[in-house]
């Protein structure tokens, strides 16, 4: 659980397409071994620039804490409250494990549809959406009943 | 399987087979997993993908949702391509199901770009489920909407987007207003429609998430360009002394820190409010956000930053490495106005230096070069060299880099001793693991251009190198080395003992140099050997010489005169002729060399090296020798100084008379008309650069004559001096000195006292240590200029979009009649009903309001209680006059 925040790097194209910026540009999950588990980017990129993004990220700064194999990252602006997204990754992870009842790997795996649902409970248009744990369990339940 | 019965269903898709042995997701994913990374795996993919190609054909939209399904999941992990798939995502959100819907809304948001070709079929499905009684899918067509934005989809939903504003539902309104943001910043226009059911919200105290987004949302607004939401500011400061919801509050103070910049009156107000908040909260996050906001926008506040900066030892002394960091980066940002809270913090700072963790590591790194000044860089800089001793490669490289960043700062501003500082970069490349060679290896020759008084240490450094063989064996301070080698070649007149300089760049290991490095120590090898048998030749010249050359190294009298002697003693015949031997015998294998530099060079010094050691040894009357002549000549040509060459040098030519530039040019248009392009380029460059310089020198001309002004006498002696011998500054000098002018051929004031004056002041410079320090000082002007340029074009590129959006807020608070009416001839543009009722409603009101204010204004001071009520009435919006001030009630 170490913090990092990354120098700028260089800024690209896609820049300027989009001059609004949403405040969390990626959401990422990895295992140890460095392999995705799940991507969501809140700005659009292209394929090839998505695989370069590691820890340095244009001029922002990703967040990430790991939960056992999992690195959870967030990649936000370079003056974002480094705590209260920790505190947010946090909240994911509790949610992610209150709906898989224990969750692993695996269960990220095999549910990515349904991670990703979770997710927009979550963030929506790179912003905080739900802080309440309770909510999103329970929004989740509501849409399971619709399939 | 490509199934004979394909015919049947129409479009030649997949047989029944195909969708009933159709693999689901999780076969898929457990046949990746089952193959081994690499080859098997990809080729696994590869035939899935062919069966995704089949299946995503299917009339049965079970059949195709799983192949879009299995598709998104091989897209969004294993980064295959799905564009081509775009239709068939679009197709699925149209479904009945909510299933299909929602696996094609899942594609879409994942691998739709604005370039996607069928972005724009999705418009009306976008639309329908906008305006869909089941609120869930309201919510799938937002989330996709909020990333797949485009202009074209802002412009064509806004209306729905602004339906959903007042939504009873309170999870659609907040997705509704986190969709705005998006919407805003592709459809400057929607604002106009928007804005003021965005206020409303940010005046709903009912829910708190609602509040959240709409908070979340002028935040990122607010941080583009604040002064349009000066008017808000009473709504936030309610929200800021209410709120008890941290997310929240960690937004308000981010549009405060932005607003406060803006108007000091606010500052007052709100800063009580944060320091409360700071004493009070228990979250970390919130009190992190107090102190960021107070030491970047309320630095002005004593009581308020010796508060946070407390805080800041509460974090710096945490055993959480996070919140170690955090301290780290808070007192990094108090640094610039506060230095003492450094300072008192300094024993953790130089602590954190040998952390264990990378980040903490550079963080302190920053923070310390942040501390230093002219007094301390000489103790700072021995710790840091311990640091850098015992540290892990990488970061030891960092201090380093970090270090002669900072000490060559604006021409060594912060280096009173130089002697001191060239010691330092001698001792920089011993350092294990040094990768800062071309720096060090820059700085060492530009400090012996530029500060003639380091010389003799400069090449006593040297020289330390040179003879050490164990340095020759690292490869990465090569560079270190080429440079002490040609200080030492340059500037050998300082050397107490050529003749060990000569041993040091024939020894051995110097063939595992590179060519290039290898040439610059025979060249190096060169000069000290002519200036070898130049004070053998003419041993009192020599002598003489040093005194009458170096009037300025005076101060040094009594070494000199001691070296003189040793000098008589050096150059004896004897070791002349040792010295010849040695060269001979080293140099000779190396006329073999392929390298056609190296060769070149081994064959000067050969040449003049056997002429010299025929006529010596012949013992014939030294005045009769051709290497008299030689040697002189030649040692005449090297003792010329180098000195630094301005960029601009070649403008301050003269034009001869006679020579017409611009006219010939003329010429050559006409005659080249056709070919125009490379040969316009290629020889207007002199009145481009001449026409450039004039403009820049015009508008610098304003900032010069303030700058005159406030300079002191001492100064502006200096600045007299720079005109004459600007060609000796930096390059970045020159504009200030107005080059068009500067031609001293053109001045006769200065050309009169010229030389003598001139000499004596040089020489009281080179006397004067600190001549550095003067050195510097015109240049924030120039950069400033530089940068001011720069800034202007950038900006005028990129914010025109959020210069769009702020104007359209300020037209909404500010009630502003000319541009209201662009919005309504829009509004009615975009035909929809409802927000063509709401919108012209609110434009009556704030015309009457207008109408109003503009008498109130004269009366202002009286009318301040009414007109507050008149906003409150008006649906809240906070109208302000034209100048955006804060409402009084707030002051």
């Amino acid at each position: 659980m170490t913090p990092t925040s990354a120098p700028a790097k260089v800024c690209s194209s896609d820049e300027a397409f989009f001059s609004g910026h949403p405040i969390i540009r990626f959401i990422l999950l990895q295992n140890r071994q460095g392999k995705t588990r799940l991507a969501k980017y809140y700005i659009p990129l292209e394929e090839s620039e998505k695989h370069k993004v590691e820890y340095e990220f244009r001029t922002h700064k990703v967040i990430y804490r790991r939960y056992a194999g999992l690195f959870f990252s967030l990649c936000v602006d370079i003056t974002d409250n480094e705590l209260a997204y920790l505190e947010c990754i946090h909240l994911f992870v509790e949610i992610l494990d209150h709906f898989f009842s224990n969750v692993c790997e695996l269960d990220l795996v095999f549910n990515f549809h349904k991670v990703y649902l979770i997710l927009d409970e979550f963030i929506l248009a790179g912003e905080l959406q739900e802080t309440s744990k309770r909510a999103i369990i329970e929004r989740m339940g509501e849409l399971e009943k619709q399939e | 399987m490509s199934g004979g019965s394909g015919g049947g269903g129409g479009g030649g898709g997949p047989s029944l087979m195909d969708s009933l042995f159709q693999r689901t997701l999780d076969d898929l994913i457990k046949g990746i997993r089952l193959h081994t990374p690499g080859a098997a795996q990809s080729s696994f993919i590869s035939k899935s993908l062919d069966e995704i190609r089949r299946e995503i054909k299917s009339t049965d939209l079970q059949t195709k949702s799983t192949a879009v399904q299995k598709l998104t999941y091989l897209h969004s992990l294993h980064g295959v391509d799905m564009s081509w798939a775009a239709f068939h995502a679009v197709e699925l959100t149209s479904s009945p199901y909510f299933l299909h819907k929602k696996t094609g809304y899942l594609a879409a948001s994942l691998s739709f770009r604005p370039s996607t070709d069928v972005l724009l079929l999705l418009t009306n499905q976008l639309r329908k489920d906008l305006s869909s009684a089941n609120q869930h899918e309201v919510s799938l067509a937002l989330e996709c909407l909020s990333v797949i934005c485009t202009p074209d989809f802002a412009r064509d939903l806004t209306p729905d987007i602004f339906t959903l504003l007042t939504s009873s539902k309170n999870f659609i309104r907040k997705k509704s207003i986190a969709c705005l943001l998006m919407v805003f910043s592709q459809y400057p226009d929607a604002v106009r429609v928007c804005f003021k059911r965005l206020v409303e919200n940010l005046e709903s105290t009912d829910n708190a998430q609602t509040l959240a987004a709409t908070v979340g949302v002028f935040c990122e607004l607010a941080s583009k360009e604040p002064r349009s939401y000066l008017p808000l500011a009473p709504e936030f400061y309610r929200i800021l002394v209410d709120s008890r919801n941290n997310w929240v509050l960690i937004k308000v103070l981010k549009i405060f820190a932005k607003l406060a910049k803006l108007e000091p009156r606010l500052a007052k107000k709100v800063v009580e409010p944060i320091c409360d908040l700071m004493k009070r909260s228990e979250a970390k996050s919130l009190i992190f956000e107090c102190v960021r906001t107070i030491v970047t926008s309320f630095h002005d506040y004593e009581f308020a930053v010796k508060l946070a900066v407390s805080k800041i030892k509460e974090f710096l002394l945490d055993t959480d490495l996070n919140l170690k960091y955090l301290g780290l980066q808070g007192l990094l940002l108090v640094a610039p106005n506060h230095l003492w809270a450094v300072l008192e913090n300094k024993e953790v700072v130089i602590k954190s230096l040998s952390d264990v963790d990378r980040n903490i590591r550079l963080e302190a790194l920053r923070l310390v070069m942040s501390m230093v000044s002219d007094d301390n860089v000489t103790e700072i800089s021995r710790v840091l060299i311990g640091y850098a001793l015992k540290s892990d490669p990488e970061f030891s490289n960092e201090i380093l880099r970090s270090m002669l960043t900072t000490c060559s700062r604006n021409v060594y501003e912060i280096i009173i001793d130089f002697d001191w500082y060239v010691s330092l970069l001698g001792e920089m490349a011993r350092i294990p693991h040094c990768q800062n060679g071309e720096e060090i290896e820059y700085q060492l020759i530009d400090i012996g251009m530029r500060v003639k008084d380091v010389r003799p240490e400069l090449v006593r450094v040297g020289r330390d190198l040179l003879i050490d063989p164990a340095l020759l064996g690292n490869p990465s301070i090569h560079r270190i080395l080429s440079a002490s080698a040609w200080i030492s070649g340059e500037y050998i007149r300082f050397s107490k003992n050529p003749f060990e300089i000569i041993e040091a760049l024939l020894q051995p290991r110097t063939n595992l140099l590179s060519p290039s490095i290898k040439a610059l120590y025979i060249h190096s090898l060169f000069k000290v050997l002519s200036f070898c048998l130049h004070s053998f030749l003419f041993p009192t010249n020599s002598s003489l010489s040093r005194v009458i050359d170096e009037p300025d190294f005076t101060y040094s009298e009594s070494e000199g005169e001691g070296e003189t002697k040793t000098f008589s003693n050096l150059f004896t015949k004897e070791s002349t002729v040792n010295m010849l031997t040695l060269v001979v015998t080293s140099l000779t294998p190396l006329t073999e060399t392929h390298d056609v530099e190296v060769h070149e060079r081994v064959r000067n010094v050969l040449g003049l090296a056997k002429l010299a050691q025929e006529e010596i040894s012949r013992e014939v009357n030294q005045n009769d020798f051709k290497t008299s002549i030689i040697v002189r000549l030649i040692n005449d040509a090297l003792s010329e100084d180098l000195g630094p060459v301005s960029l601009t040098a070649q403008e301050r030519v003269v034009i001869p008379d006679g020579l017409f530039l611009e006219e010939n040019l003329g010429n050559l248009d006409t005659i080249c008309a056709n070919v125009n392009i490379p040969v316009s380029e290629s020889f207007s460059l002199v009145k481009h650069v001449l026409t450039d310089v004039d403009y820049v020198s015009s508008q610098q001309n304003e900032e010069s004559s303030e700058m005159s002004g406030v300079e002191s006498t001492s100064t502006s002696l200096l600045s007299k001096h720079r005109k004459k011998h600007g060609l000796f500054y930096l390059p970045s000098d020159i504009p200030e000195n107005d080059s068009r002018n500067f031609p001293p051929a053109n001045d006769p004031n200065n050309q009169k006292d010229n030389d003598v004056e001139d000499l004596v002041r040089l020489t009281e410079e080179s006397l004067v240590l600190k001549r550095k320090s003067n050195v510097p000082r015109p240049r924030p002007v120039v950069v400033k200029l530089d940068e001011g340029e720069k800034f202007t074009v950038t900006r005028a590129k990129t914010e025109s979009n959020d210069d769009l959006i702020s104007g359209a807020v300020r037209d909404v608070l500010l009630g502003n009649e000319s541009s209201s009416y662009k919005g309504k001839s829009h509004d009615s543009h975009l035909k929809d009903g409802k927000s063509e009722i709401g919108d012209s409603s609110r434009r009556k009101s704030k015309k009457k309001h207008k109408n109003v204010e503009e008498n109130g204004e004269r009366s202002k001071k009286k009318s301040g209680g009414r007109h507050k009520g008149r906003q409150r009435a008006d649906g809240g919006v906070n109208v302000a006059v034209q100048n955006p001030v804060i409402p009084d009630f707030l002051l």
